[in-house]
């Protein structure tokens, strides 16, 4: 048995240092990477293609320089790039392939999947792999993510990613998901996993997603990402080893692309479960408002817990940062 | 009184539905007639039993029923909208454009309602340009504005399959209307699906560089246009004083629907519906001026 391995560092790990990467690291990375034989590596803004924004933080480099650096390098993986519908257009995706990428997922909230048709059926025309992210999946039922499937793979979709944006998924409900969707598509259907650590279940929850029969899974070098961070790769390679799974990654050199590049030069300080990364566990908040919630809370002199409990009562899914000013203020005029 | 302005209505399903009710409700408007394409629709069923002559044979075969009409609402498909302006053209019926189909000239009521009054078929571009062009166009009136960028949520109940099938040509000509309309030298716009249950409010949020700011300036700007659009729109509020920081206005806006077919939580359409009556009325008064 063997999973593909997708390394997001250079996508989802951008969120940890507000979507800054230059070309250069980038470049570092990538290398570092595709030397130690990772199936794909996802580059580009946090939120997607396109979302260069106020609303999630301008990035100094377009999404088609990062990607032109990784090509650059890349003798062996594949580029993926994210676009999630309503944020990021067909004309992203046009450009992102045009500058090396090879592998897109399509990111959406898991109950309104049909919002990425059009953008799928681009990427089959383009001939990407195309492939989708059902995002916020720890608020849809087993029955709705298996809906969410048949949308996307009737649009040609081939790749279904369980994507844990919230940290939130008990092993359990990770089973659950993973089992039916892999019950319900053919086998050419690859099912994928992508968690983050919120509540320090990262790796765990990726185990079960495989051993139900998940055949991609996003990593990250050092677990850098979003929030607690994403399936920190090192670990779970390792854990994969042991359990005689296949991943054809050479260990040794993904664990020196972590310590001696990752942490020393791209991480701005340790990424770990801690009071807030584990309240948006809890609340069922996307990881990637972490940065922008603590700016938010020095601003109003808020809590930033509160504001996370906040925004988990009023159900906000990935995209909505707006929402944080917004509960902010609120309880800053509530006092 | 002088006589009211006659109004058919392409489209019989939540959109058409809604507008039968609010111009039905306008004292200006008189709701002559509704075109649709299926027989069993609940929307024409509504419309007949309010008086309203009914068509499930499309626009020309409604046309031919009736005497006179003076402007037709188009809430169909942006595809379907092409063959509808040619018509109405040829019958010289004014034309209300609530598809994305983007043909005539963009009018936003708070903003250009009477800069379009004579162009034969008019668009109201989006939901999200709706609620938010107004705030962009306020800021634009009283300082620089070099970039504008609008986040809409809606609720995922309240968004159609057209909506979901034309996500990307719903930012690009919502972010066109920041600059053409709004007066933004560059504008984004993004948009955003909530399915939380029970359904949010349609919320959109304002950033805009406003580089030159005069905070108070800038207040009152938005509080007057705010006060305007709620003249028309009576869900559309601020939620939170505007805030300015570092050169960035950030305006936070929710649109309560009005209720009249639609549920309130849908103000998203509630907002396409009512600028609509308000392109109407806006003729109907210079008719009755004339």
């Amino acid at each position: 048995m063997s999973v593909r391995i997708v390394d997001t560092t250079l996508r989802d790990g951008s969120h940890s240092i507000a979507h800054r990467y230059t070309p250069a690291q980038v470049a570092t990375c990538a290398a570092m990477l595709d030397e130690a034989g990772v199936w794909a590596i996802a580059v580009g803004h946090g939120d997607g293609l396109g979302a260069g924004s106020r609303q999630y933080g301008f990035a100094p480099h377009s999404d088609a320089e990062l990607i032109g650096a990784a090509a650059a390098v890349a003798q062996r993986a594949r580029l993926a790039v994210a676009l999630l519908p309503g944020i990021g257009t067909k004309d992203d995706l046009r450009a992102a392939h045009e500058a090396g990428a090879g592998v897109v997922r399509v990111s959406t909230v898991t109950t309104e999947a049909d919002i990425g048709i059009q953008h799928l059926q681009l990427a089959r025309e383009l001939g990407m792999d195309a492939h989708s992210h059902l995002n916020m999946a720890s608020i849809a039922s087993v029955e709705q993510t298996v809906e969410a499937g048949r949308i996307v793979v009737d649009a040609g979709s081939t790749a279904l990613y369980l994507v844990d944006s919230a940290g939130a998924f008990l092993p359990d409900e990770v089973r659950a998901r993973v089992s039916a969707l892999r019950e319900a598509f053919d086998p050419e259907i690859a099912i994928g996993i992508h968690e983050h650590n919120n509540l320090s279940l990262a790796v765990a929850n990726s185990v079960v997603a495989i051993e139900a029969g998940a055949e991609i899974v996003d990593v990250t070098l050092a677990g850098m990402g979003a929030g607690a961070g994403n399936c920190q790769g090192e670990a779970l390679i390792a854990v994969l080893a042991r359990l005689g799974i296949e991943t054809g990654i050479d260990l040794f050199k993904l664990q020196d692309a972590a310590d001696d590049y990752v942490r020393k030069e791209l991480m701005p300080g340790p990424i770990v479960v801690d009071r807030l990364t584990a309240t948006l566990g809890y609340a069922g908040v996307p990881a990637s408002f972490l940065l922008h919630t603590i700016r938010a809370g020095e601003r109003f002199g808020v809590d930033p817990r509160q504001i996370i409990l906040a925004l988990g009562e009023r159900q906000v899914v990935v995209g909505q940062e707006d929402m944080i000013l917004d509960v902010a203020s609120d309880l800053s005029r509530a006092g | 009184m002088a006589e009211k302005l006659r109004v058919a209505i392409i489209g019989s399903g939540n959109i058409g539905t809604d507008l039968l009710a609010k111009a039905g409700r306008s004292p200006l408007l008189e709701v002559v007639g509704m075109a649709g394409i299926d027989p069993d629709s609940a929307g024409l069923a509504r419309a007949a039993a309010a008086g309203v002559v009914t068509s499930h044979e499309g626009l020309d075969d409604l046309l031919e029923k009736l005497d006179a009409v003076d402007l037709a609402y188009d809430a169909t498909s942006a595809y379907a909208h092409a063959e509808h302006a040619e018509i109405l053209a040829r019958h010289g019926v004014i034309g209300v454009d609530l598809t994305p189909a983007a043909l005539g000239p963009a009018v936003i009521p708070a903003v250009n309602l009477a800069d379009h009054v004579d162009a034969p078929d008019v668009n109201l571009v989006t939901c999200g340009a709706q609620a938010t062009v107004p705030i962009v166009a306020a800021l634009a009136a009283v300082t620089e504005v070099p970039y504008a960028e609008i986040v809409s949520t809606i609720s995922a109940s309240s968004a159609g399959p057209g909506t979901r099938a034309n996500i990307d040509e719903f930012t690009r000509s919502t972010a066109r209307a920041l600059e053409n309309v709004g007066g933004a030298e560059r504008g984004k716009a993004i948009m955003l699906l909530n399915p939380s249950d029970p359904p949010i409010l349609m919320r959109n949020t304002v950033y805009a560089d406003v580089p030159e700011a005069d905070a108070e300036a800038i207040a009152a700007a938005v509080d007057r246009v705010v006060e305007n659009v709620s003249g028309y729109v009576p869900g559309y509020r601020l939620t939170a004083p505007v805030d300015i920081s570092d050169g960035v206005a950030t305006v936070l806006l929710e649109v309560e629907g009005a209720g009249d077919f639609l549920p309130e939580y849908a103000g998203n359409l509630d907002i396409m519906t009512s600028a609509a009556v308000r392109v109407a009325e806006l003729h109907a008064e210079r008719r009755a001026a004339s």
